[in-house]
């Protein structure tokens, strides 16, 4: 399958990430021809395989459940492009 | 006193010990021989006065007779690891000027045991790429150059910085982070050691994420011996990673020495891939002739599944990147580009703050992650993973390790095969198989290329294994005796 000027559109939409009209045609290149590669996989059979999920094979360990960190906004805060009152600060989003 | 640079890290601390230079001076001469080195470009961020004040501290436990087991030793830190106070970047512009509250556990171990941090060392761009031209900080340069040619050359990537400071001995060791190939390929390239341990013998802590289930940290060092003692001190459990796993750390450097003989080496014969250099082939023939005379047993194994685990990868790592790169929003930390309203300050952040390489494999993420499409790319990828994995498992009943070329050729020059991403991406074949199935991989340099370029060859452990891989690195290093040098780095070895 190949990715067409709409395609680029929709997904850069889903990954909020803007894309100018004009590189449009590039990237929908770009973008076939990688997964022109990937469909390459489609020539192997994989029928009645469990898909992997993690390479350890290992039972994963529950910590106790309690609070062992926090108490730090001003440091949380501290790379924030905007902040007020221990806030996050964005956009406004209600009217 | 002999150039300091030029010791290993053992050497280094043998004469710490002995006091035949302080771990001062040992600073100070990598400070001078990084400030001239700078055309390189292998920090993103200089941290040298702290170096020099860790270094007096270092001074003060070697003098009251009680040094850490790494005290002094100057190394460059991944611009991915995240070091308190200290920017960290990724990179990437979109993390200019982020300070980190916290310090990742592996550049805390490092720490704990003495070692100081030079700089954080320049990369690929979220760790993606591999040849360090998608930084926003410019390109790294490889110390190395062709023969009678002048023209800039690529460290590898994504940690071409690390590498590169290893190389150029402006630093003694280095950490590496490794998804596809991003440590092994780059220690070929320049001509160096360096090693992705199994995944989870690290932890991920701190290290600014790309794809979750490839993502592991390792040393470069410039022989055997140094990644052992790096990473000894860089692995083991910690329950802030819930895939690091709780197992004890080996000495590992104590597996060194012992001899290759009975060591099963398996040469897979997939590994035979179109478009690699003849030079290589012939030098991986000669490593598996030289494992043979120090008394390894050789023998040939398939791993029917390779060919595919390149594609296979290219849907999984894009696929955790576009999930994990979600979080760089311009709201919490980081650099934000204003819009009319939420949203559109969301795209125009994300659109200026990452580079192309990183835009691109978002977009590629979040098309096989989409909906109608999940099951035909996503799932499809995770079951060929996991014949991969099966692959290895079925090649470890006849052998110990395995022997392949790390890359398909030695360093290119900086704007080679970037016509197109493909041609990039051929660059990991033969470190990616290893990535997906979670094996530690180790690069060792065996010999230059007929243009005076070094070339490495790859060791792949089984999971856990590490002191089976350091045990057959080092005797292939010790029947290569690899001891070129880059042709113009500062301060000659005496």
């Amino acid at each position: 399958m190949s990715i067409d000027k709409n395609t680029v559109s929709r997904i850069a939409k889903l990954a909020r990430i803007k894309v100018p009209e004009e590189d449009k045609e590039t990237l929908a290149r770009e973008l076939s021809n990688i997964l022109k590669m990937i469909e390459e996989l489609n020539a192997v059979n994989t029928d009645g395989v469990e898909p992997l999920t993690s390479v350890v094979q290992m039972q994963m360990h529950a910590r106790e459940d309690k609070v062992t960190d926090g108490g730090i906004p001003e440091k949380i805060l501290a790379n924030a492009p905007e902040q007020t009152a221990g806030f996050f600060v964005v956009p406004k989003v209600v009217e | 006193m002999a150039n300091l640079t030029h010791l290993t890290i053992k050497q280094a601390l043998d004469g710490l010990k002995k006091k035949e230079f302080t771990a001062s001076q040992l600073v100070e001469e990598h400070i001078k021989a990084s400030e001239a080195a700078r055309h390189l470009n292998c920090y993103i961020t200089e941290t040298f006065d702290a170096a020099r004040a860790e270094a007096k501290e270092s001074d003060k436990r070697y003098a009251a007779g009680k040094p850490l087991p790494l005290d002094g030793i100057p190394i460059a830190m991944k611009d991915l690891y995240c070091t308190e106070g200290v920017q960290t970047t990724a990179a990437s512009n979109i993390l200019k000027g982020f300070k980190p509250p916290y310090e990742s556990t592996v550049s805390a171990q490092l720490k704990r045991d003495g070692t100081i941090s030079l700089g954080k060392a320049n990369l690929d761009e979220f760790a993606m790429g591999s040849s360090n031209t998608t930084s926003a900080y410019g390109n790294v340069i490889n110390p190395w150059k062709r023969k009678g040619d002048n023209k800039d050359l690529v460290p590898g990537g994504s940690s071409g910085g690390s590498a590169a400071a290893v190389a150029a001995r402006i630093a003694m060791g280095a950490t590496g982070t490794d998804t596809g190939g991003s440590i092994r390929q780059p220690a070929a390239f320049c001509g160096i050691t360096g090693i992705k341990p199994t995944y989870g013998r690290c932890s991920r802590f701190g290290i600014i994420a790309f794809a979750s289930s490839l993502d592991q940290a390792g040393p470069f060092g410039k022989d055997v011996e140094d990644c052992a003692l790096l990473l000894k001190s860089m692995a083991g459990w910690d329950p802030k990673d819930s895939t690091c796993v709780n197992l004890p750390v080996p000495d590992y450097a104590a597996a060194l020495g012992q001899s290759a003989k009975g060591l099963r080496v398996g040469i897979p014969k997939e590994y035979r891939v179109e478009g690699t250099s003849p030079e290589i082939i012939a030098l991986w023939e000669k490593a598996a002739a030289m494992l043979k005379d120090a008394g390894a047993e050789i023998v040939d194994v398939s791993l029917p599944h390779t060919k595919y685990a390149l594609h296979a990868y290219y849907v999984v790592a894009p696929a955790e990147c576009s999930s994990n790169l979600a979080r760089y929003d311009g709201v919490r930390f980081g650099a934000r580009v204003e819009g009319d309203n939420l949203i559109d300050t969301y795209e125009n952040t994300r659109e200026k703050g990452f580079g192309r390489e990183v835009r691109r494999r978002i977009l590629i993420g979040t098309y096989v992650l989409s909906a109608g499409y999940y099951d035909a790319y996503y799932n499809k990828a995770r079951k060929v993973r996991k014949l991969i994995w099966n692959d290895f498992i079925e090649a470890y009943k006849k052998c110990d390790v395995l022997l392949t070329p790390t890359a398909p050729t030695a360093a290119f020059a900086i704007g080679e095969n970037q016509s197109d991403p493909v041609t990039m991406y051929l660059n990991d074949v033969f470190t990616i198989p290893a990535s997906m199935a979670g094996m530690p991989g180790m690069s060792v340099p065996v010999g230059l290329s007929s243009d005076g370029l070094p070339l490495g060859i790859q060791l792949i452990g089984q999971p856990f294994k590490e002191e089976t891989l350091f045990r057959a690195a080092h005797a292939l290093e010790q029947a290569a005796k690899f001891t070129a040098v880059p042709q113009n780095i500062v301060g000659k070895a005496a």
